[in-house]
C-alpha cells in the first residue's frame, strides 16, 4: 500500500492567485485553490454569478491563472456542456490532438446549483456531458447579502429566515436537499462531498472525478465568515468540526460503492459545531436537540450505503 | 398618518403593506434584496406571508397564484431577473392578473455592477414581454415618492387587472429620506371588482363597460378557467381571428381607455419655458437641480417629468412643451426614451441627451453636454 498522501505532496503550482478580494478564511478560497491544483493548467472553468466570482475577478484583476468565463445565474452547468461539446467538435476536425486532455470544470454557489442553476444541471448530468460540477456551500446566498437558500440548514439564521418569536431561523423542517442523491438519480459515475479542512481529500476527488469520463458531481461545504458569523481564524476549525460533528460526512460514490473518505469512529455533539457559528447563536435546546436528531438520522443512512459503522456515535 | 425615515427599498415595502399586500415570493438579487429582507421581518406580523423561492420564474409565477388565490401580491427583482420574469409577466397579462413588480434598475446587460444604478431598463418594460399589450410602470425619484406611487401600483393594478411595474433603481432604493406613511383610511386603497351575477351567470372574461372583467378568485364558488391560450369570454380556447382580434384589442384598450386612472406626472417652470427637459426617476432630481440654478440666472427652462413612464402623460407632456423651442430628454442610458417623447412632440425639435453615471448623472455633466444647443 502506497503512502498516503499529504499536503507536502500537492503541486507547488498555485493557478489561483494571491490578492483576490475574497474575506480572510474563506472556505471558498482554500477550496478553489486545491480545486485548482488538481485540474492543473489544462481547464476551463465557468462560474455563474457567486461571491466566489465577484471577489476573484474585480477589475481589473483576476485571480484564475485558468480560462474561466462568468456567465449567468442559472446556466454554470449548461455553458460547461456547451464547452465541453465545442472541445470534442474540434477533436473531431482535427483543431486539437484527439488525445489532449482539457478538462471542463462548472463551479457554482450553492443558490447556483440548488436554487436557480438545478435545472441547467440535471441537463448536464442527464445527458452525460463530460464536465465536473462542484458546488461550493456555503449554505445561503452570501453575494446578495446572506438570504436563504436551498442548502441553508434548519434553525440557521439568513436575512431573509430571520429570528424572532414566530421565525426561528432556517424552517425548513427536515434535512435539506441531498445533491448528491439528486446527483446519483442521473446515473452519475462520480459523485462525492469534500470540505476545504481536508485539502488532500478534496484534491484526491477532483483528480479521481476528472480520471473519469462522463458528468462528474463534486459538494463542497464551504465556511462563510460573514455569513455563518465566525471569526476569520476559525473557518477551518468549523470546517473540521462539521465532520467531527457528523453535521458534514465527506464521503464518496463510484458507480454504485459508497465510501466515507474521513471515517469518524467517535462523534462529538453538534452543539460543539453549532456554538462557534453566529448564525445558529439564538438556538435553544430544543432546536439543537432536533438538529442532533437530523443528523444521527443522516448518519445511520450513511452507514447503511457503506455497509458497516464508519461514522461512530456521538461521545459521552 | 406616521412620518419615518427609510431607504427607498424600505419604502416600497412599506407602501406595499399599507397597499394591503398579503402574499410576497422572492429571490435574492441586488440591489432589491432588502426589499425582501425587510418584508420577511414585517409581513408576517399583520398576516402576510413571505416565501422565498428558487429563482424569478418561480417567483413570478407564484405571485400569480396567489392573485388568484385571491390576494394582493408582489415580487421584487432587478434587470437580470426581470429577464426570467418576462414568460411570467406574459401570462400575467393574458389572464388578467393584478400584481406588482418593484423593478430596481442596475446597470447592464448582464450582470453589469450590481450595486450601481441607471436607467437602461425602461424599454425592456415597455417591450420585453411577447405578444401585444400595454404595460403600467411608474417612475418614483423619490423615497417618499417610491411610498405612494407603490400604493398607486397595486391600485392600479386591482383596478385593471394588470401587472404593474414600478421602477426604480440602485441610487433611490438606497437613499434615505423622510417619508410620511398613510395610516388605514387615509390613502385610497382599491381592491379587484367581485362578479355581481348569479354564480351560473358569470363568464370569467366577460368585461364590463370600462373593459374589465370582474374577478372572481378561486374557491369563491364561480366557476373560473383561467387560460393562457387565446381564450373567449368563457375562458375557452379558440383560434378564430375574431376572438383573437376581440382579446389582444381589450387587453390593450382596457389600458388605453382608463388611461386617465394611470397616467401620472408632475411639471415645474414650464408656463413661459422655451426649453423643457423631460427627465425621470432620479435623473429628474440632478435635472431638478439644474434647472432651478439656470433659471437663477435668467434661462427660461423648465423640467417635465413622467412619473408613469408607460403610459407617459402626453396631454401633461404636449402641454408644458407648448412653448419650448427645444425638448431635451435626460436619461441615465444611451438615450432610449427620447423615441416615446419625440411620438407626442412631432414638430418640436428634441434632443436626447444621455448621461451614462453609475450613480446618477451631475446637473454639470448634463449641461456640459447639453450646453452645446443652448
Amino acid at each position: 500500500m502506497s503512502k498516503p498522501l499529504t499536503v507536502w505532496d500537492l503541486p507547488r503550482e498555485e493557478y489561483l492567485a494571491p490578492g483576490h478580494r475574497m474575506c480572510q478564511g474563506c472556505g471558498a478560497a482554500i477550496a478553489f485553490r486545491h480545486i485548482l491544483k488538481a485540474t492543473g493548467k489544462d481547464v476551463i472553468i465557468t462560474m455563474p454569478t457567486s461571491c466566489g466570482e465577484i471577489t476573484s475577478t474585480v477589475y481589473p484583476h483576476t485571480a484564475w491563472r485558468v480560462p474561466w468565463i462568468h456567465v449567468a445565474f442559472e446556466n454554470a452547468a449548461a455553458v460547461a456542456s456547451g464547452i465541453a461539446a465545442g472541445i470534442e467538435a474540434l477533436k473531431r476536425k482535427g483543431f486539437i490532438p484527439k488525445d489532449k486532455d482539457i478538462k471542463v470544470v462548472a463551479i457554482g454557489g450553492d443558490g447556483g446549483t440548488f436554487d436557480i442553476g438545478f435545472q441547467a444541471l440535471s441537463g448536464t448530468l442527464e445527458r452525460g456531458d463530460n464536465v465536473l460540477y462542484i458546488c461550493y456551500d456555503n449554505e445561503a446566498y452570501m453575494n446578495t447579502g446572506i438570504q436563504r437558500s436551498g442548502a441553508t440548514p434548519l434553525g440557521a439564521w439568513t436575512t431573509t429566515t430571520p429570528v424572532g418569536k414566530v421565525w426561528r431561523g432556517e424552517w425548513r423542517p427536515k434535512k435539506r436537499k441531498d445533491l448528491i442523491a439528486v446527483a446519483i438519480a442521473h446515473n452519475v459515475p462520480y459523485a462525492a462531498t469534500a470540505n476545504p479542512a481536508f485539502p488532500v481529500d478534496l484534491y484526491m476527488k477532483v483528480k479521481k472525478a476528472l480520471s473519469i469520463k462522463g458528468p462528474k458531481v463534486i459538494h463542497v461545504l464551504s465556511p462563510c465568515v460573514p455569513g455563518w458569523r465566525i471569526e476569520p481564524e476559525k473557518s477551518v476549525e468549523v470546517g473540521k468540526l462539521a465532520v467531527l460533528t457528523g453535521m458534514w460526512i465527506n464521503y464518496e460514490y463510484e458507480n454504485g460503492t459508497y465510501r466515507v473518505t474521513t471515517p469518524v469512529p467517535k462523534r462529538k455533539p453538534v452543539r460543539e459545531y453549532l456554538r462557534l457559528q453566529g448564525r445558529f447563536r439564538h438556538l435553544t435546546d430544543e432546536e439543537i436537540k432536533k438538529i442532533q436528531e437530523l443528523v444521527d438520522a443522516e448518519v445511520a443512512r450513511i452507514n447503511k450505503l457503506v455497509g458497516k459503522e464508519v461514522i461512530g456515535p456521538v461521545e459521552g | 398618518m406616521k412620518v419615518e425615515y427609510l431607504t427607498g427599498n424600505y419604502a416600497i415595502a412599506e407602501g406595499a403593506m399599507t397597499a394591503g399586500l398579503k402574499f410576497y415570493a422572492g429571490y435574492p438579487i441586488t440591489p432589491s434584496s432588502e426589499i425582501f429582507e425587510y418584508l420577511a421581518k414585517e409581513l408576517p406580523k399583520v398576516g402576510g406571508i413571505v416565501v422565498q423561492f428558487e429563482d424569478e420564474i418561480a417567483s413570478i409565477n407564484a405571485i400569480i397564484g396567489a392573485s388568484w388565490a385571491g390576494v394582493k401580491a408582489m415580487t421584487a427583482t432587478s434587470g437580470p431577473g426581470f429577464s426570467l420574469m418576462l414568460e411570467g409577466l406574459s401570462l400575467a397579462i393574458m389572464i388578467e392578473t393584478p400584481l406588482v413588480i418593484a423593478y430596481v434598475m442596475r446597470t447592464g446587460p448582464s450582470t453589469g455592477i450590481a450595486t450601481k444604478s441607471g436607467q437602461y431598463d425602461v424599454m425592456q418594460v415597455r417591450w420585453g414581454a411577447h405578444g401585444n399589450y400595454e404595460i403600467v410602470a411608474y417612475a418614483p425619484w423619490s423615497v417618499q415618492e417610491a411610498y405612494d406611487l407603490t400604493i398607486k401600483s397595486f391600485n392600479v393594478s386591482e383596478l385593471l387587472r394588470i401587472p404593474v411595474i414600478l421602477l426604480s433603481d440602485a441610487t433611490l432604493v438606497h437613499l434615505w429620506e423622510r417619508v410620511v406613511m398613510k395610516g388605514p383610511g387615509e390613502v385610497v386603497i382599491v381592491d379587484r371588482k367581485k362578479p355581481k351575477v348569479p354564480k351560473d351567470m358569470y363568464k370569467p372574461y366577460e368585461p364590463d363597460e370600462d373593459l374589465v372583467p370582474p374577478m372572481a378568485c378561486f374557491g369563491e364558488g364561480y366557476r373560473v378557467l383561467v387560460e393562457s391560450l387565446t381564450h373567449d369570454e368563457r375562458g375557452y380556447y379558440k383560434t378564430t381571428n375574431e376572438v383573437q382580434r376581440k382579446l389582444v384589442w381589450r387587453l390593450v384598450n382596457k389600458v388605453r381607455k382608463n388611461k386617465h386612472l394611470v397616467v401620472d406626472s408632475a411639471s415645474y417652470f414650464v408656463d413661459d419655458a422655451e426649453y423643457v427637459i423631460v427627465a425621470y426617476g432620479t435623473t429628474a432630481r440632478s435635472v431638478y437641480a439644474l434647472v432651478k440654478e439656470l433659471r437663477s440666472k435668467g434661462v427660461r427652462i423648465g423640467l417635465f417629468r413622467p412619473k408613469s413612464l408607460w403610459p407617459i402623460d402626453d396631454d401633461a407632456l404636449v402641454k408644458a412643451c407648448s412653448k419650448a423651442k427645444k425638448v431635451f430628454v435626460v436619461e441615465n442610458n444611451v438615450g432610449v426614451y427620447v423615441n416615446e417623447v419625440c411620438r407626442f412632440l412631432k414638430n418640436k425639435d428634441v434632443i436626447s441627451i444621455p448621461v451614462i453615471d453609475l450613480d446618477i448623472p451631475s446637473p454639470e455633466d448634463i449641461l456640459n453636454v447639453m450646453r452645446e444647443w443652448l
